[in-house]
C-alpha cells in the first residue's frame, strides 16, 4: 500500500487543472483488471475523480509519453513521477526529447510497487485485488476466502534494489518516505560472471528462447526514443518479427542493450513489461555495471546535460583485450 | 593455420588509412597470411557497428577482428578512441552470452606495420582455429 494516498495526488492534480496552472493531467486509471494499471491522460477535475488511480499497480514510468503529448497537445501537462522515473525524465531532456516547459513535473514518494507477474503466478481467474497494509488479498474465481501474498513477497525486482535516491528535476514534491533500497543490484550479473562460459550460454538460450518479439521492452523504454528504430527497418531482415532462431534472439537481445548502454537508467520497465519474463535488467545492468568499473560511476539521468559514456572517451581507457583479465581480477 | 585440417574463417575490419595500408604493406613485403582473412576495408574503426560482427558471425564467419590506427593517430582524430569504448563492452557482452571471448579481438595496426599485420592475422586464425567453428552465434540458414 502506497503511503501518499491517491485523493492527495488527484486533489493537487485537479486544483493546479482549476486553476489553469497546467491543462492536461498524465496519471494512471485501471485497465482490465485491478492489477492492470495503465496510464492515462486526464482533462478535467471530474475525470480525475473518476479514474485516477495511484497504488501499488501504478509502476508504468510516464516519462516517455511526454515525448508524443508535449508534441501534440497544446498546453502545459503535469506529470507524476516516481523517484525512479525522474531519472528517465531527466535523461529524456538530456537527450532533447521533451519541452522542460510544457511539463509540469510532480514528484511522487513511492513505497514500492507490486509485481503482477509474482502475483498471477499463483493465482488464477483472479477476479479482484485489495490492498491491506502488509500485502494483497487476491480474490479468484474458484474460491471464497482470498488468498494473501505480502508486499515483500510481491515486490517488482526493480524495486528490490531501488536506488532508492530523492526525486531529480521536479516542479513539485509531495512529501513523504522514500522506499529504502535492499539488494545489491549488480549481485546478479556478477552471479553470471562467475559462472562457466557454457553454463552462462546454456543459461541465456534457455531465457532468450523464449522471447516472442513482441517489442514491448522497447516500445516501452524511455532510452528507445529513435524516431526510426533498427528493428523496424524493412531492409535489416530482422523488422518486426519473430526471431526465426537462436542468432536472431541472441542479435536483437544484444543490439537492444547495446542501444541503451550508457543512458539505460535501469528503470526497469522492460523487465516488468516482458510477457515472457525475460530479466532484460541482467543485460543493461551488465552494461551499466561495465561501464561503471571501466569507466567510472556513471548513472544515466542523475546530472542533466552530462555525456553519456559511449559518445565520450579518455585517451588511458582500457583495451578491449585488457577487459577480461581486469574483471577476473575484480570479481576473483 | 589450419589445426587438424581446419581453418577457420576471418573478418577482419580494416581502417582505410592504417590498417588496410599495413594489410597492403604485408602483402607487399610478401609476408604470409592465411587466406581465410577476409578484410573489410572502412573508412575508420569507429565505422563498425556492433551490429556488423553480429552479422559477420551469421553469415559465416568464425572469428572477428577489428583493426584501426594506433590510438592517438586515427585519421579522424578520436573515431579509435569511440571504437576502444563500443567494442570492449560488446565483447564483454559477447563473453557474458557465453560466446567464446578469443573470438573478438581488436588491434592497433599502423601503415608502416605489415609484419605486425601479418603477425596479428596468423596469431589470431591460430587462437581461432583452436576454438573450432563459431557454433554459438551461427545462422543455420547461412550455411552452405
Ligand atoms: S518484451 Fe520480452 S518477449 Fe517481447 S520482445 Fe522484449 S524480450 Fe522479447
Ligand atoms: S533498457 Fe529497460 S531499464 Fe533501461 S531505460 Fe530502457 S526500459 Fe528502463
Ligand atoms: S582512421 Fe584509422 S582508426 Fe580512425
Amino acid at each position: 500500500m502506497q503511503k501518499v494516498t491517491a485523493k492527495t495526488l488527484s486533489g493537487k492534480a485537479a486544483s493546479l487543472l482549476n486553476a489553469g496552472e497546467v491543462k492536461y493531467v498524465l496519471g494512471w486509471k485501471k485497465g482490465e483488471f485491478d492489477y492492470d494499471i495503465t496510464p492515462a491522460l486526464f482533462e478535467s477535475a471530474e475525470e480525475l475523480e473518476k479514474d485516477f488511480v495511484w497504488n501499488d499497480f501504478s509502476c508504468a514510468n510516464l516519462s516517455k509519453y511526454l515525448i508524443k503529448y508535449t508534441r501534440s497537445l497544446s498546453g502545459k501537462i503535469l506529470v507524476f513521477l516516481k523517484p525512479c522515473d525522474t531519472f528517465s525524465f531527466n535523461q529524456l531532456l538530456t537527450e532533447h526529447r521533451i519541452d522542460r516547459q510544457k511539463v509540469y513535473a510532480v514528484g511522487v514518494p513511492c513505497s514500492g510497487m507490486a509485481d503482477e507477474k509474482k502475483i498471477r503466478e499463483n493465482a488464477d481467474g483472479i477476479t479482484a485485488i485489495s490492498e491491506t497494509e502488509e500485502g494483497y488479498l487476491v480474490h479468484t474465481l474458484y474460491s471464497d476466502a482470498p488468498a494473501f501474498i505480502s508486499k515483500e513477497e510481491a515486490l517488482l525486482e526493480k524495486c528490490l534494489s531501488c536506488k532508492g535516491w530523492a526525486h531529480i528535476a521536479l516542479d513539485e514534491q509531495i512529501e513523504g518516505e522514500v522506499f529504502a533500497p535492499s539488494a545489491d543490484r549488480f549481485d546478479q550479473v556478477k552471479a553470471l560472471e562467475n559462472m562457466t562460459p557454457d553454463e552462462r550460454y546454456h543459461f541465456w538460450q534457455n531465457e532468450l528462447s523464449r522471447c516472442i518479439r513482441c517489442n514491448a521492452c522497447r516500445d516501452v523504454c524511455p532510452a528507445c526514443t529513435c524516431e526510426k528504430c533498427v528493428f523496424d527497418n524493412p531492409n535489416s531482415g530482422v523488422e518486426n518479427k519473430a526471431a526465426a532462431n537462436s542468432f536472431e534472439e541472441k542479435m536483437f537481445h544484444i543490439i537492444r542493450a547495446f542501444h541503451v548502454a550508457g543512458r539505460c537508467t535501469d528503470c526497469g520497465e522492460c523487465s516488468r513489461v516482458c510477457p515472457q519474463k525475460i530479466p532484460l535488467h541482467l543485460l543493461n545492468r551488465k552494461f551499466i555495471n561495465d561501464i561503471d568499473s571501466f569507466y567510472g560511476e556513471y548513472q544515466a539521468g542523475l546530472d542533466e546535460g552530462s555525456r553519456a559514456p559511449l559518445v565520450d572517451y579518455d585517451t588511458g581507457d582500457l583495451e578491449p583485450s585488457q577487459v577480461f583479465d581486469w574483471r577476473d581480477g575484480q570479481n576473483a | 593455420m589450419p589445426v587438424n585440417g581446419y581453418k577457420p574463417l576471418i573478418v577482419a575490419f580494416c581502417c582505410n588509412w592504417c590498417s588496410y595500408a599495413g594489410a597492403d604493406l604485408a602483402g607487399n613485403n610478401r609476408l604470409n597470411y592465411p587466406a581465410d582473412v577476409k578484410i573489410i576495408r572502412v573508412p575508420c574503426s569507429c565505422r563498425v557497428n556492433p551490429m556488423f560482427v553480429l552479422r559477420a558471425f551469421q553469415r559465416g564467419a568464425d572469428g572477428v577482428i577489428i583493426c584501426g590506427c594506433h590510438p592517438g593517430d586515427c585519421h579522424y582524430t578520436s573515431g579509435n578512441y569511440f571504437t576502444r569504448r563500443r567494442m570492449a563492452l560488446l565483447f564483454s557482452m559477447l563473453d557474458y552470452l557465453g560466446i567464446e571471448r578469443e573470438r573478438t579481438r581488436v588491434e592497433w595496426v599502423s601503415a608502416a606495420e605489415g609484419a605486425k599485420f601479418a603477425a596479428t592475422m596468423n596469431d589470431f586464425a591460430e587462437t581461432v582455429a583452436s576454438l573450432g567453428e563459431n557454433k554459438r552465434l551461427e545462422d543455420l540458414r547461412c550455411k552452405k
